[in-house]
C-alpha cells in the first residue's frame, strides 16, 4: 500500500514559468510598493507622486529580476531547494544593485534616490526572501491537497446509478450475446481500473480519450439509438498530458443530465483541439431546463475546476455554457507535450 | 392457482426490460405468471395497459418525460390499479421513502428469488397510497390524467389552455379537445403554480396561451375577455382580476 507519508512536502521553489506564480509575484511587489508609498509620503495626494516616482525605480528592476528567473527557471528548479533560493536571492541583489548603478548615471541623475546602494540590496534581499518564504508556505498548504486529489478522483468517480445499471444491462446479454457481454465487462473492468487507480500524475490525453470511448460503448448499450457521439479529434496531439479522468465524468453528465432524461435521441459532441500553445476541449451536450436536478453536475465540476488548478493553477480554465437547448463545457489548459513533462 | 398472474414490464432501457423477461421466465417455472405488455415510455405504458390489462406493473423509477412515480399516480385513477412494484438501480432518496412507506421496490440486477417474493406479496394487489405517492414525487407533474372508460388518458400539462370548475369535476382543455378530472381547482392552481394565471373564480388559464384581451360587448359589456391561443372560445376576466389585464396585456 502507498503510504501518505509518500507525498510528505520537500520545499522547492516555485516554478517561475508558470503564470499563476508571475502573477502573485507582481501583486506582491506593488502592494508593498503602495505601502511603501503610503508610508513615505506626508499626505494622501502626495503618496501617488511617489508612487510613480518609487514605480520608475521599481518596475524595471523587477521586470529584469522576473525576465531572469522566467529564462533561468529550468536550470533553478534542478538545484538543491537552499542552493537554489540562495541564486534567486543573488540574482535579485545583483540585478538590484547593477541596474540601480546604471539608472542613477542615466535617468534618475538629478535625483537623489537617497542612501547607501546597500540600503536597495537589502531590501531586494528582504523582499525576496519574504517570496521566497510565501511560495513555500503555499506550497505546504495546498501539497496534502495533491494526495487529496487522488481521493477526490475517487469522490468525481462514477455514479453508482450508472455502475449498477451497467451491471444490469450486461447481465441481460450474458444469455443471449455472450460475447457483447464479455466485451462490456472488459470494458467496465478498464475503467474501473482507472477510477480506482492512482490519478495524481497528468496522462496522454490518447489514454483519456480510450477511456472515454469504453465508457460510452456501455452506455450505448443501455440506451441504444438514443445516445449518438461526434467525435472531432483528428486536431488532438495525442501526446498532450492532462490530469487523468478530466472527460471521462463530464462525459458522465452529459449522458444523465443531457440524453438520459429525453425521450428523442441527443447528441453528445465532443470537440478536442490545440490552439496557440493551449489545448482545448469542448464537449456539448442536448438540455432541456426543466425537470432536472443540478446536484450532481455541480460536484463533478467543482472537483475538476480543483483538479486543474492544483495542477496549472491560473492557467487552465473551465466554462459553462447553458444555451436555449444545450449545454456545453469548454476547458482550456496548457498544452503539455509527453516528453517534456518527464524532465 | 388458477389464473395466471398478468405482469407488465416498463423501463426506457431495452436491456432492462430483456433482463426482466429472463428473470420472470425462470420465475414462470414455480408460479404462474405471464408477461402481458412491454413499454418503454410512461406513455406507451398508459396505451398498453389499455389494450391487455395487468395485474402488476414492474416500474423503473427514472425515466425521461415522465418517472414511475408520476405514472404510479395517474394508474391509480383507473377503476382497478394494477399492483405497482418499483425497480431502480440506484436512488438513495426514493429506497428511504420506500421504506418508509411500505411501498414494493427491487434493486436492479434483479434476483429471480427477490423478483419471485414480490410478486407473490402483489398477488392479493397491493398498491401504494396516494399519500405515499404524492411524498415520492419531485416537484409538479407533467402530464395530468382522465379516466374514461376504463382508460386513462394523458394530457401534457404544455398542452392545457385552461382549467375550468364545474360541479364535480374540472374541464381540462386543450387545443384538440376536452376532458373532465376528478381534482379541485385550488389545489391545482397551488401545484402548477406560475404557469397558470387566475381570471376567475372557477377558472385557471395557462399563461402561455393568453394571446390578448378584449372588451365584452351585449349585457356584459365593460367586462375584459382572454382570447386564447389554439381555442376560439373566449373566457370572461372576473371584475376581481381585472389586474391582470393590465399586467398580461401588454407585451
Amino acid at each position: 500500500m502507498a503510504s501518505i507519508n509518500q507525498n510528505a512536502y520537500t520545499s522547492a521553489l516555485p516554478d517561475f514559468r508558470n503564470l499563476g506564480i508571475l502573477l502573485r509575484m507582481l501583486l506582491i511587489v506593488n502592494v508593498g510598493a503602495i505601502g511603501a508609498a503610503v508610508v513615505r509620503a506626508p499626505t494622501l495626494a502626495a503618496a501617488w507622486t511617489e508612487l510613480v516616482e518609487l514605480s520608475a525605480v521599481v518596475q524595471p528592476i523587477f521586470i529584469v529580476i522576473l525576465l531572469a528567473l522566467v529564462a533561468l527557471a529550468r536550470f533553478l528548479r534542478r538545484l538543491p531547494f537552499a542552493l537554489g533560493a540562495v541564486a534567486v536571492a543573488a540574482l535579485a541583489v545583483g540585478i538590484t544593485l547593477g541596474l540601480i548603478d546604471v539608472m542613477e548615471h542615466t535617468y534618475l541623475r538629478d535625483q537623489t534616490l537617497g542612501g547607501s546602494p546597500y540600503r536597495h540590496g537589502l531590501l531586494a534581499l528582504l523582499t525576496t526572501v519574504m517570496l521566497l518564504v510565501y511560495f513555500d508556505l503555499r506550497g505546504r498548504a495546498l501539497s496534502p491537497a495533491i494526495a487529496e486529489a487522488r481521493l477526490q478522483a475517487l469522490q468525481a468517480r462514477i455514479r453508482p446509478h450508472f455502475l449498477f445499471n451497467s451491471i444490469n444491462a450486461v447481465l441481460s446479454l450474458i444469455r443471449q450475446d455472450p460475447r457483447r457481454a464479455e466485451g462490456a465487462l472488459e470494458d467496465l473492468a478498464d475503467l474501473f481500473r482507472v477510477v480506482m487507480g492512482d490519478n495524481r500524475e497528468l496522462s496522454p490525453i490518447s489514454r483519456e480519450i480510450e477511456l472515454c470511448r469504453q465508457y460510452l460503448d456501455l452506455e450505448q448499450l443501455r440506451l441504444g439509438d438514443r445516445l449518438k457521439v461526434v467525435w472531432r479529434i483528428d486536431k488532438m496531439p495525442p501526446d498532450a498530458l492532462i490530469p487523468p479522468l478530466l472527460l471521462q465524468p463530464l462525459l458522465e453528465n452529459a449522458v444523465y443530465h443531457g440524453i438520459e432524461p429525453r425521450v428523442e435521441p441527443g447528441e453528445i459532441c465532443i470537440d478536442i483541439y490545440t490552439l496557440r500553445n493551449r489545448l482545448h476541449a469542448v464537449l456539448r451536450n442536448p438540455y432541456s431546463r426543466e425537470g432536472d436536478h443540478h446536484a450532481g453536475n455541480k460536484m463533478a465540476l467543482g472537483n475538476i475546476r480543483e483538479r486543474l488548478q492544483l495542477h496549472f493553477d491560473a492557467e487552465a480554465t473551465l466554462d459553462t455554457r447553458v444555451g436555449e437547448d444545450s449545454y456545453q463545457v469548454h476547458i482550456v489548459l496548457p498544452y503539455v507535450k509527453g516528453s517534456e513533462a518527464k524532465a | 392457482m388458477s389464473e395466471p398472474l398478468r405482469i407488465m414490464i416498463v423501463d426506457d432501457e431495452a436491456p432492462a426490460r430483456a433482463r426482466l423477461r429472463d428473470v420472470l421466465a425462470d420465475c414462470a417455472a414455480d408460479m404462474a405468471l405471464e408477461v402481458v405488455g412491454e413499454a418503454g415510455t410512461a406513455r406507451d405504458a398508459v396505451d398498453v395497459l389499455a389494450a391487455s390489462p395487468a395485474d402488476v406493473i414492474l416500474l423503473d423509477i427514472r425515466m425521461p418525460e415522465m418517472d414511475g412515480i408520476e405514472l404510479a399516480q395517474h394508474l391509480q385513477k383507473l377503476p382497478q390499479p394494477p399492483a405497482i412494484v418499483f425497480t431502480t438501480a440506484y436512488d438513495a432518496y426514493a429506497i428511504r421513502a420506500f421504506e418508509v412507506h411500505a411501498v414494493d421496490y427491487l434493486l436492479k440486477p434483479i434476483r429471480a428469488s427477490r423478483l419471485k417474493e414480490a410478486l407473490q406479496r402483489a398477488a392479493p394487489l397491493r398498491t401504494p397510497t396516494p399519500a405515499a405517492l404524492r411524498e415520492l414525487s419531485k416537484g409538479a407533474p407533467a402530464f395530468l390524467s382522465a379516466q374514461e372508460r376504463g382508460r386513462i388518458h394523458l394530457i401534457p400539462v404544455d398542452d392545457v389552455v385552461y382549467l375550468k370548475a364545474e360541479l364535480k369535476y374540472v374541464t381540462v382543455r386543450t387545443a384538440a379537445r376536452e376532458y373532465l378530472i376528478e381534482d379541485a381547482l385550488a389545489r391545482l392552481e397551488q401545484e402548477f403554480g406560475e404557469r397558470f394565471v387566475r381570471v376567475h373564480r372557477n377558472c385557471l388559464v395557462a399563461r402561455a396561451a393568453v394571446r390578448g384581451f378584449e372588451r365584452a360587448t351585449g349585457e356584459a359589456e365593460g367586462h375584459w375577455l382572454v382570447l386564447l391561443e389554439g381555442c376560439d372560445e373566449k373566457l370572461a376576466v372576473s371584475r376581481r382580476q381585472q389586474h391582470i389585464v393590465r399586467e398580461l396585456g401588454r407585451p
